[in-house]
């Protein structure tokens, strides 16, 4: 590599060069072109990566920023005809109508219990998992046993739902037959509005602990061998290692999964719920997902739809906000800066 | 199978560490791994067991099964349920549309992904970080389920094969991993040989680029089409037509919706009942069908899978 191409190249680079290797030393350092310069000589030079962009750009502001910028129709009251930036502005009426609506808080609340419930059972149960794996020396079990938890992830929701429906059923499922072993008459666990929360969170971490552990395990193994020899070689036990060599080290990645949980807090999945809904569990079940597709889509009811949708996401970036900052704080670990 | 064994090896690092001290385990660590061992065993059976009943209970006789004689191993042994599912027609149809979108969708996701992810992880690519930043705020902000589904509608997109692969078509987090990819293993170094060559940009992507990134684009591809396999939304709000529906939808109707496909031409009572009770065991088959492609691949895909992620969590 001769210094005339390190020259070239830092040319066009639009962020500084990475510290310049000693050869390079001996050229005069150019003032720094204007950043139009450097766009226009990027573009001119590398205009066949610039052609690439386009498509998946094109997708981007279309699939992504229009819907932004169409989410107006939550201050208008939409008609098809004149489109949304054409419909008639009723400001906050549909925000008003929403949060007056009895359901609303029944909303909230199912939502927010749901959430935090799924964040609470799933966040420890990984962690958990995880540390007993990496306990553990015979190499094939602990394959098996990775392997297994780990499929379930991969198999559809609506296939997950439908195997919940089943197992549980009261006259066909296996639950029903063993809790009948104990005396307990058979319970309809769908029918139920009490158990919908527990079938969703713990269907949820049936499917998802073996995933998560895996991201623990990679996090375990990045830990330093140095602590544990030096731990036992102090006298350290099995269980006062974990606490004080392995929790310390995967608690940035522990730290980050949560904030991501906590951050997804209000955009809790609508497939789950849709799927396990029906007209018996509907008190509990309903969330602000679900809700939103029934006024859109069922209802037609666009403006009402999307101001309780934006409602939501705003919630949710709020929400996300607050959490990275506060774990910033706390454990200097956080999405972003 | 050898290659997951392989995969996981990376994770066991620091258990082949303790090995060596093996004889100086003393009492209350012996029990604590007898108690770790317990818990490890419960996990895979409360993992397995859901899954063992649903195979054992789609390869049993439809008495069997609507009577609830089948736990964990096939009760009067029959493939009845198979041979009624694969010659169902609605069934039939969902699983070649759900191969047509996930072998299209996948194409298109993977080429636009490295469209965008090549030049981000270019350095003299001029304003990479704005374009990352629009990307990632895609992440954390959507317009909603309405005004989405009125730019579906403008685009003309509503009940054609198009609604399922194009506006689900690049995930933010597939262009990390393989933008982060693109940058930690092609060094700027081979660009400037190619350039010397009288390479330009496209050239080298496609010459050199793409060969040495094939683990890359094997990891998002299969994300791509297991992700796609496993959709069920975007066709129940975009496809109207039974003929355009995948499989998830037509599982849906099945399993949850309890509509059964075909006609029922039971003409007395004992045929209805019988086939009633073959309506129940196919419910278990179906799932045992469906999830066959996805859960065949997987042992290959979980290593690649869990790097993907750490190398989007951990430079992203």
């Amino acid at each position: 590599m001769s210094a005339t191409y390190e020259v070239r190249d830092s040319e066009s680079s639009a962020a500084p060069p990475t510290p310049a290797p000693a050869k390079v030393v001996t050229r005069t350092p150019l003032p720094r072109p204007s950043q139009w310069t450097q766009a226009r000589r990027s573009l001119r030079r590398h205009w066949q990566l610039y052609l690439l962009v386009i498509v998946p750009l094109a997708y981007f502001v279309i699939f992504k920023y229009i819907p932004i910028s169409n989410a107006v129709i939550a201050f208008k009251n939409y008609s098809p005809i004149k489109g949304p930036w054409g419909s008639d502005w009723v400001g906050l009426k549909n925000f008003e109508l929403f949060f007056q609506n009895p359901v609303f808080w029944t909303l909230v609340k199912n939502t927010f219990i749901l959430a935090a419930y799924t964040v609470l059972a799933s966040f420890p149960i990984p962690i958990i998992l995880a540390i007993a794996l990496n306990e553990i020396r015979n190499g094939r079990f602990k394959k098996l046993v990775q392997l297994v938890t780990y499929a379930p992830y991969f198999i559809s929701t609506v296939v997950v739902v439908s195997m919940t429906i089943l197992v549980l059923s009261p006259r066909l499922g296996f639950v029903n037959d063993a809790i009948g072993l104990f005396g307990v008459p058979a319970v309809d666990f769908l029918g139920n509005p009490d158990y919908f929360r527990h079938i969703y969170v713990w269907s949820d971490v049936w499917q998802t602990t073996g995933y998560s552990a895996v991201i623990y395990l990679a996090a375990l193994a990045g830990i330093d061998p140095a602590l544990h020899e030096s731990a036992r070689i102090d006298g350290a036990s099995r269980l006062q290692r974990i606490r004080n060599v392995d929790l310390p080290g995967i608690m940035p990645t522990a730290v980050i999964i949560l904030i991501l949980g906590v951050g997804n807090i209000m955009s809790i999945g609508f497939e789950k719920a849709f799927l396990l809904q029906n007209p018996l569990n509907q008190s509990h079940a309903e969330i602000i997902a679900t809700y939103v597709y029934k006024t859109g889509l069922l209802n037609a009811d666009f403006s009402m739809a999307t101001a309780i949708g934006l409602f939501n996401s705003v919630v949710n970036l709020v929400l996300l906000v607050v959490v990275n900052f506060v774990a910033k704080r706390i454990t200097g670990n956080g999405l972003w800066s | 199978m050898s290659v997951t064994l392989q995969g996981f090896r990376r994770t066991g690092k620091s258990s082949e560490g303790s090995k060596r001290t093996a004889i100086e385990e003393t009492r209350t660590d012996k029990i604590f791994l007898t108690g770790v061992r317990i818990m490890l065993w419960l996990a895979l059976i409360v993992v397995s067991v859901p899954i063992i009943y649903i195979v054992a209970n789609s390869f049993s006789s439809a008495s069997a099964v609507s009577a609830g004689r089948v736990l964990l191993w096939p009760v009067e042994p029959s493939i009845k349920a198979y041979q009624q599912a694969f010659s169902d027609p609605l069934i039939m149809k969902g699983y070649l549309n759900s191969f047509i979108y996930a072998i299209g969708g996948t194409l298109i996701s993977v080429t636009l992904t490295i469209a965008i992810a090549y030049p981000l992880s270019r350095r003299t690519f001029y304003g990479r970080n704005v374009i990352m930043s629009l990307l990632i705020f895609t992440m954390l902000f959507s317009g909603g389920l309405i005004p989405t589904y009125l730019v579906v509608q403008d685009m003309g997109l509503l009940n054609t094969r198009w609604a399922m692969v194009i506006p689900s078509a690049i995930g933010v987090w597939q262009v990390i991993i393989a933008r982060t990819f693109f940058r930690s293993t092609i060094p700027d170094e081979l660009y400037e040989a190619a350039t010397i060559d009288g390479a330009g940009d496209l050239r080298f992507l496609w010459s050199i680029v793409l060969p040495l990134s094939k683990p890359v684009i094997a990891v998002i591809a299969l994300m791509y089409a297991i992700f796609q396999w496993n959709s069920y939304f975007d066709a129940l709000i975009y496809l109207k037509d039974p003929g355009l529906y995948p499989l998830q939808i037509v599982l849906r109707n099945v399993l949850i919706l309890n509509t059964l496909t075909g006609s029922t031409t039971a003409n007395n009572l004992a045929q209805q009942l019988e086939q009633q009770q073959l309506a129940n065991v196919l419910k278990y088959a179906l799932i045992v069908i469906s999830s066959l492609p996805v859960l065949v691949i997987y042992p290959f895909v979980a290593r690649h899978f869990t790097k993907g992620v750490m190398v989007g969590a951990v430079k992203g």
